[in-house]
């Protein structure tokens, strides 16, 4: 038996594994929370950690596609970015999973001496870690981004008061009624 | 809930934190505390303590006898209260609200848990003023005011919206937002407010807006509106201001005078109210439904909610029409009697236009304008062509302080389901009054705390992401001026491509009105649906 088939016949257990890992990081008061309740709208952090982490073993077992891991790996981050985590803390969801393995299967690995393929594996949770560090930056750019959109939505109309701005409309019709101040605040 | 089984009850791993919540120190961490108020905003007011301080620095410039000030208030506030001091009491930390609060769920910190919160001013209240705390100390649960204690109360005290969401599950039905209101309004005493609640109680003191706003700058306002809306509509609405005799006093959140989508909600009233004809006033002066010294203190919140009865006093109406706001209706709902009792110079409202009497506001003669809307529609007074929000899959947040404040969960939806044909209720545990808060309510819409905004937002928004991917949500509506602002930051994080609607928006879009020119656009200049061509 190869160690992806390994991966996939033990998947259960690493990823409940990789699971209590990750919601170990946070206060013990909370990882218990986190843990035991199953409903996904009483308890989105769980829900989302554990539904991602589940989709995202199964990609990393075919190899790295950005693509296809984006959506997981970005509704965990964008949790992370807005919790008490350092960024490297944030992050170290991603490597817990090399522990997870090594705790559930390490002693199958060594007998059926498939280190080889470990390696391998673990170079694609390192392409992981790597496009989550994009990803975490993306999500806290973004945070300023909306702080400073916020800002924007409540100034534009006091600054149109106070005629400190002035809206000039556009002739050419692909601009339909858009101003040309509006569409650059909207981008 | 069924009782565990004895397998069950061996399987409970007994897994201790490392150190006990006492012993746990606060860490101030950038994001989630917002700036400490301005000493002009306090004199403005004349509350003590005003000062130059800043959160970050070790020294917050407390007067010297600040533990005696803070201690007396407590006791002062105890004995004046019976539910305040019922509620320190009485709690047997149970742990049902624990999982209950929008912040711990989103963000995990244990002291967000609403019964840990409350501790932390529960322990000082032991030690003060309970006999078993004063002889017993921690081992009864009390512990010194020290300032490590105070900053710790602050910190905790302005991470709470006071949405009441966990005061639902409380088989003792303590009120622990009661219990941050108390606390905050300790943390007056010492001058330690918010920046964000200070300046807009200062501003509404002095021109009855939290903006600041002055009656000429609020008529600009409407000038534009007034523009705008002929431009969408053809029909150039004329409001009055400050007018004395007319029927109706409409009273607004100032948030919907100025920033957008609010702005829309207003523009919606007032096409609305063009087409009745009605005999109604705006004014300058009580310019604000809205009450952030209810965010501030017993006595603020009296202060500022006060203007509004003396211009429908000096106005001469007949009785107040409130807008599309949520701890407006709080305020009204849950202390305008305890306050000024029943309003003796009004009359009982009635609708002019379907003779609906509102006996529901007998007492405070102040009519929710989502009533008033869902009363002329069950009449048929309006003509509504609900494809014109064809492009909108609409979902409706309850906001908190109108769901569980006031138990209104009907009429929005009732108005919603007839002007547009799309709507979608988000999971029945996410809505009414198990409602989950827009994370920046009762002052905490600031911007410095917005990575706390956003855990709090998480879990209101995950359910509108669900909505989103089920039915291809894409407007979520409300009638509240904070969710009209903080949600839409909210759900640009979480749910991008979701946008945030009043529901009086939403009517305008749908309202047939006499003398119309052929409406090509909605409120917000966006094409309406199969006018994208014209």
């Amino acid at each position: 038996m190869n160690l992806e088939a390994l991966l996939s016949e033990k998947k259960a257990a690493i990823v409940k594994k990789w699971f209590d890992l990750i919601i170990d990081n946070y206060p013990s008061d909370s990882s218990n929370f986190f843990k035991k309740q199953k409903d996904r709208f009483l308890n989105p952090v769980g829900h989302t950690i554990s539904q991602s982490i589940d989709s995202l073993f199964d990609e990393i077992l075919h190899g790295i596609d950005s693509e296809k891991l984006f959506p997981f790996l970005n509704d965990i981050i964008k949790i992370k970015a807005v919790q008490d985590f350092s960024p490297s803390k944030a992050l170290s969801f991603i490597f817990l999973l090399k522990q997870a393995i090594r705790k559930e299967i390490g002693s199958d690995i060594k007998k059926k001496q498939i280190s080889d393929e470990l390696a391998s594996i673990e170079s694609h949770i390192d392409d992981l870690a790597l496009l989550s560090f994009d990803i975490y930056m993306k999500c806290r750019e973004r945070i300023y981004e909306i702080k400073a959109d916020e800002s924007r939505r409540m100034m534009f109309r006091l600054l149109q008061k106070a005629n400190l701005v002035c809206e000039i409309q556009e002739q050419e019709s692909d601009l339909k009624s858009k101003t040309v101040l509006t569409q650059n605040i909207k981008g | 809930m069924a009782n565990p089984k004895p397998e069950e009850l061996a399987r409970i791993e007994y897994n201790p934190p490392k150190t006990g919540w006492m012993d746990t120190p606060t860490v101030f961490k950038p994001g989630i505390f917002p700036y400490g108020c301005k000493p002009k905003s306090l004199e403005t007011v004349s509350f003590p303590n005003p000062r130059s301080w800043s959160v970050k620095d070790e020294d917050w410039k407390l007067p010297e006898n600040w533990q005696e000030i803070f201690i007396e208030g407590l006791r002062e506030r105890v004995n004046k209260y019976r539910s305040f001091r019922l509620f320190l009491d009485i709690c047997v930390r149970c742990g049902a609200c624990a999982d209950k609060c929008h912040f711990y769920i989103g963000g995990g910190d244990p002291k967000n848990m609403p019964v840990l919160r409350a501790e932390l001013l529960r322990s000082v209240y032991r030690k003060y003023c309970t006999t078993s705390g004063k002889i017993m100390g921690k081992i009864a649960g009390a512990r010194e005011l020290t300032i490590d204690v105070l900053k710790e109360i602050w910190y905790y005290a302005y991470q709470c919206t006071e949405c009441r969401r966990c005061s639902l599950f409380c088989p003792y039905g303590i009120d622990t937002a009661e219990i941050t209101i108390l606390a905050r309004e300790l943390l007056n005493l010492l001058g330690l407010n918010i920046d964000w609640i200070a300046g807009p109680v200062a501003n509404c003191w002095l021109t009855g807006n939290h903006l600041g706003l002055q009656p000429h700058t609020i008529i600009d306002s409407f000038d534009m509106f007034i523009n705008d809306l002929e431009t969408a509509t053809g029909i150039r609405v004329s409001p009055t201001f400050n007018r004395k005799g007319a029927e109706i006093l409409l009273v607004v959140p100032s948030g919907d005078l100025f920033a957008d989508p609010g702005t829309y909600t207003t523009m919606g009233e007032l096409l609305l109210f063009h087409e009745l004809g009605l005999d109604y006033t705006w004014s300058t002066f009580a310019s604000e439904g809205g009450d952030f010294g209810f965010f501030t203190s017993n006595e603020m919140a009296k202060r500022l909610h006060n203007k509004i009865y003396e211009e429908a006093k000096r106005l001469k109406v007949k009785w107040i029409m409130g807008g599309e706001c949520g701890h407006m209706w709080r305020v009204w709902h849950q202390y305008h009697n305890t306050w000024f009792g029943p309003v003796d110079f009004l009359e009982e409202p009635v609708s002019p236009i379907t003779g609906t009497k509102f006996e529901n506001t007998k007492s405070n003669k102040t009519v929710h304008i989502c009533e008033f809307t869902a009363d002329l529609i069950k009449h048929g007074k309006l003509n509504l062509d609900p494809s014109r929000n064809d492009n909108l899959i609409v979902t409706y947040h309850d906001s908190c302080n109108t769901s569980r404040g006031m138990g209104f969960f009907e009429e929005p939806r009732y108005i919603i389901n007839s002007v547009c044909k799309n709507f979608y209720e988000m999971p029945p545990n996410t809505i009414r009054e198990q409602t989950f808060c827009c994370g920046s309510g009762s002052g905490l819409n600031a911007s410095e705390n917005m990575e706390n905004r956003l855990r709090g937002g998480l879990p209101r928004a995950n359910a509108v992401k669900h909505v989103k991917e089920k039915y291809g949500v894409n407007m979520l509506a409300c009638i509240c001026a904070i969710d009209r602002a903080a949600l839409v930051t909210a759900v640009d994080y979480w749910v991008p491509g979701v946008g945030v609607t009043g529901v009086h928006e939403l009517v305008a879009n749908a309202l047939v009105m006499k003398g119309e020119k052929k409406r090509t656009k909605d409120l917000r200049g966006e094409p309406l649906p199969g006018m994208e061509g014209e």
